[in-house]
């Protein structure tokens, strides 16, 4: 069972600095050898996967999922589906459902739900504070023994500077980080795009770009203040990026990630006001992206997520201003990120560093990697293949992409949880 | 009039923004034998006959409204009006049932106003009919722009080099950006004035001037056009009391002195008499144009009803 060979694959091992052509064998869902020099077992099946690259499968640092609450945008099943196909077999599901994910309850019953799709890991966090409504801290203790993977109110920003503060000092005893949402609410309240020309051209309420990284300040300051870990999710401004390089050299523990959109679009793609591109934080001006890129090739961004919010028909079929932030993520997070490799900004086992060995560093977690006796969650693509992107066409249920119509290079050919081949004929 | 080139190629009147001056021009050239007409009673109710016009309007307005409903019926088509109370509207949601709705009822000229910048944008995607923005959030208000430029052409004989100074509330204001986009467009020189607090964000990336001291905007100003200062701009806390933004950004004869001793006053209705604008000077005939901005009203939006009645026609 689960057992299989692959031949002549470009095997991509980030943890390790592997990238080289060789074999890849599969055993009881465990890796059991890489390389070249091993004898070939018989009786097994094979794959040819000659010109193809061979990889960890994706860990995805933050989604947001329907279940509970919100299923007529997304199930934790249809999420699944969708995240296989973009080559993701870990995913961490954002807590800020309905209800919320502060009861240790809530948080086997999503468990269990994703075990249940028997083709992803999924790991919920625990909601940071109870109801993530930002005022009482949740209980991490047991959020935890129930299986949460760390705190966060998803896409609600812990405004008040004690209650982060309090966050990020608990959390500590039990070596977490608490993430953040990082953009000033009362700065941010009404806003739908970042202000400046465009927003001002479109009449447009707007968001100085000054609330994520007054924020980011803030909450760099706390971190030094209690000695917790703090990760900024979807980091998307020039500003912040400096501040969080800035404390990374001073030792802090102060990790970052950003999302597909963020190095890939810019606030022009709200123009004839495409709600798909409404996001949150905001698109931003261009000189913010290349910001984001230059932090990606430095190492100061530590992982890349989806940032999966699915949306239906009725949440973006509105007047920019009323309709509902987010983008769709799963199905497209490889093929964004291969277009930094192809447009020469990341190398190959950059690109992957970004999407499986850190991320896992940062969760702790054992997974990410091509490791003898590792479990095989591996990904198959095929670094040239060209697509488009067409929302409507997407698995999984959500179809909000921002990237609609995007030409891309780089195509997931297959998905393998623990050495079981769950995306691809 | 007949013209070489169409003049709203997109079929519909959405925005000032991405029109050209030759555009512009024609539009405001069919205005004016529009207004000629007007004052010597003569009527065109052929033009748009059989055709219908709906009035769609999302936010409370008289003006508008009955401006393009005279400007409908002289042209000769059948005016409907329909007012959508806000209340009633769950979060814009209707604005997509709605357009199915006039797509069944044959509509073929459409005249929107909405709360949310954009609106009548989503709708002209959804809808046959050609759809004219009468004004939408904070975006745009396309025709208010044209009544206002077509006033100061007959007034000062032209648009070019002219200095108009745009005062108050400009964060808010649609009526304030169609007319930076048209007037920019046709090169005259805008200047912003109002507090930091109520001009939007790299406003001068419009091509505009911006003043935070009335006496150095109106410096040499031909033309002075107040904006409405709304009473919730007070209580969101952007100007700290209607008594203080009249003091510094309120048009009086004393302010008023430091404009060009022939400049016009100007201001889109309805007016706050004390907060913006002080009635000596709003009923000044001498200065104050804002009666004949009404009437040119009518005839720009008879203009504009009669350049998208020929596509129409020409679509058939």
């Amino acid at each position: 069972m689960h057992d299989i060979l692959f031949l002549g694959a470009r095997l991509l091992d980030p943890a390790t600095g592997l990238d080289s052509p060789g074999d890849l064998l599969i055993r009881d869902g465990r890796i059991a050898e890489t390389g070249t020099g091993f004898g070939r077992p018989e009786g097994i099946p094979t794959l040819d996967a000659t010109g193809l690259c061979l990889a960890p499968g994706l860990i995805d640092l933050r989604a947001a999922i329907g279940e509970p609450g919100f299923e007529h945008r997304e199930t934790i099943a249809s999420a699944a589906s969708a995240a296989v196909a973009g080559g993701i077999t870990t995913l961490c599901a954002l807590p800020d459902t309905h209800p919320a994910l502060d009861d240790p309850a809530l948080v086997e019953f999503v468990l269990r739900r994703g075990a249940a799709t028997g083709c992803i890991t999924l790991l919920p966090y625990g909601a940071a504070t109870k109801q993530c409504e930002g005022r009482e801290l949740a209980e991490y203790g047991l959020l935890l023994e129930a299986g949460a993977i760390a705190f966060t109110d998803g896409r609600r920003a812990i405004g008040s500077a004690r209650t982060m503060r309090l966050a990020l000092s608990y959390a500590r005893a039990f070596g977490r980080m608490v993430v953040q949402h990082p953009e000033e609410p009362s700065l941010a309240a009404g806003g739908a795009a970042t202000e400046g020309e465009l927003a001002t051209r479109l009449g447009l309420p707007g968001i100085p770009a000054a609330a994520e990284s007054m924020l980011v300040a803030r909450d760099i300051a706390l971190a030094r203040l209690t000695g917790g870990h703090v990760h900024f999710a979807h980091v998307s401004t020039g500003a912040a990026l400096a501040l969080i390089r800035t404390a990374k050299a001073e030792g802090l523990a102060v990790t970052c990630d950003t999302a597909p959109p963020y190095f890939d679009l810019n606030e022009t793609a709200i123009g004839d006001w495409r709600t798909y591109a409404k996001l949150s934080p905001p698109l931003r001006p261009d000189a913010d992206r290349l910001q984001v890129v230059a932090a990606l090739a430095d190492g100061t961004i530590d992982a890349i997520a989806s940032d999966h919010q699915p949306r239906d028909a009725d949440d973006k079929r509105l007047p920019f201003a009323q309709a509902e932030p987010g983008g769709a993520g799963l199905a497209t997070l490889l093929g964004v990120t291969l277009a930094r490799v192809h447009g020469g900004d990341l190398t190959l086992l950059q690109a992957l560093d970004l999407l499986t060995a850190r991320p896992a560093a940062l969760l702790g977690i054992e997974a990410g990697r091509l490791a003898k006796g590792a479990a095989a969650d591996l990904v198959l693509f095929d670094l040239d293949r060209g697509w488009q992107v067409k929302a409507g066409a997407l698995p999984g249920k959500a179809q909000n992409s921002p990237f609609d119509g995007r030409a891309l290079e780089g195509r997931v050919l297959g998905t393998w949880k623990a050495g079981r081949r769950v995306f691809g004929a | 009039m007949s013209f070489s080139f169409p003049i709203l190629p997109d079929g519909h009147l959405l925005a000032i923004e991405g029109l050209e001056p030759p555009h512009i021009g024609a539009l405001l050239d069919l205005a004016e034998n529009y207004a000629l007409l007007n004052r010597q009673g003569k009527t065109q109710r052929d033009l748009l006959r059989g055709r219908t016009l709906i009035n769609l309007f999302f936010e409370d307005s008289t003006r508008t409204r009955t401006s393009f409903e005279l400007a409908g019926k002289r042209l000769g088509a059948d005016v409907i009006n329909m007012a959508v109370s806000t209340s009633s509207v769950n979060k814009g949601e209707t604005l997509i049932d709605t357009a199915t709705t006039l797509n069944a009822m044959h509509c073929d000229l459409l005249v929107v106003r909405h709360g949310q910048s954009g609106a009548p944008a989503l709708l002209s995607q959804k809808v046959s009919a050609a759809v004219i923005n009468a004004g939408d959030g904070t975006h745009e208000h396309p025709t208010q722009a044209l009544l206002d430029a077509l006033t100061i052409r007959r007034r000062k004989g032209r648009l070019e080099g002219l200095t108009v100074a745009i005062c108050g509330d400009v964060l808010h204001s649609r009526v304030a950006r169609s007319n930076i986009h048209l007037l920019t467009a046709m090169n005259a020189r805008v200047r912003l004035i109002g507090p930091p607090t109520l001009i939007p964000a790299e406003a001068a990336r419009l091509g505009v001037e911006v003043f935070h001291d009335m006496k150095k905007g109106l410096d040499g100003a031909d033309v002075v056009m107040m904006l409405r200062l709304q009473k919730e701009r007070m209580t969101g806390g952007l100007v700290p009391s209607s008594r203080e933004f009249f003091r510094f950004f309120g048009l009086d004869a004393e302010k008023l002195a430091w404009a060009r001793p022939d400049a016009i006053v100007m201001h889109p209705g309805p007016m706050n008499r004390g907060i913006e604008i002080d009635s000596a000077i709003a009923d000044d005939p001498e200065r104050s144009v804002i009666g004949e901005q009404v009437e040119m009203g009518v005839a720009c939006r008879m203009a504009v009803l009669d350049v998208l009645a020929r596509d129409l026609r020409r679509n058939a």
